[in-house]
């Protein structure tokens, strides 16, 4: 299990090929990866990610560990960024490990639900018409309760 | 203890983080201490459903104690992934 937390892009290929590799006896590997999305009728200029340094990393373990207690998962990574990024960057990446595909779907899922709304990272929009905080979506809460 | 803000609790109070000297029993008792503070203070707690709290770096609720807390977060509901 690995849980990363940076500033500089990741390259997803490599990741996602150093995560798989050397596992024979994972049979499913899921990806899922974040990018920053253009604003319809409103080009971004950047989305700027805040984080609680001291928090985050520890929040993201608690989060992959529970992932990993869970569904039967032989691995879990998760990266996830911060700072200035502009539309068409990778926010975040998840992978996971597991014997047959059902528990690495279904533990990508579950990591993406919990880091939407557990770990401690606040989005903000940059547009030419001003700047906005990302307000949290009650969909993301709810997303949760299946869990 | 310290007591971080995040987003725009940060924005609205002004500052990224402060030290505080409280005898308050709880985080709802520091949030009273704080509004009665400045006015920029009750803004930023205005609404605390829209706020979410954290102790010495965990998640937690408005009631949970500060007995023996060092640090206590305040921020918007989290927007990762």
């Amino acid at each position: 299990m690995r849980v990363v937390v940076q500033q500089p892009p990741f390259d997803l290929g490599q990741e996602a090929a150093a995560f798989a590799a050397g596992r024979s006896d994972m049979g499913a590997i899921v990806t899922f990866t974040g990018v920053v999305r253009d604003l319809p009728g409103d080009p971004m200029e950047a989305m700027e990610i805040e984080h609680y340094p001291g928090m985050t990393q520890a929040a993201l373990t608690e989060i992959a560990q529970q992932a990993m207690a869970r569904f039967s998962l032989g691995d879990a990574l998760v990266i996830h960024r911060y700072g200035r990024l502009v539309p068409g960057e990778m926010i975040m990446m998840v992978a996971t490990a597991a014997r047959h595909r059902k528990d690495a779907f279904e533990a990508a899922e579950f990591l993406m639900d919990y880091l939407k709304s557990r770990a401690p990272f606040w989005k903000r929009e940059i547009s030419a018409n001003g700047e906005q905080w990302v307000a949290a979506r009650s969909e993301d809460e709810a997303a949760l309760n299946r869990w | 203890m310290d007591v971080l803000y995040f987003a725009w609790v940060r924005e609205r109070v002004g500052l990224p983080r402060e030290e505080v000297t409280t005898s308050a029993r709880t985080v709802a008792d520091l949030v009273e201490e704080l509004k009665a503070r400045e006015e920029r203070y009750a803004v930023a707690f205005s609404d605390l459903s829209a706020l979410r709290v954290a102790v010495d770096q965990k998640l937690t609720d408005f009631d949970a104690s500060l007995d023996g807390a060092r640090e206590v977060a305040f921020f918007p509901p989290m927007t990762g992934g």
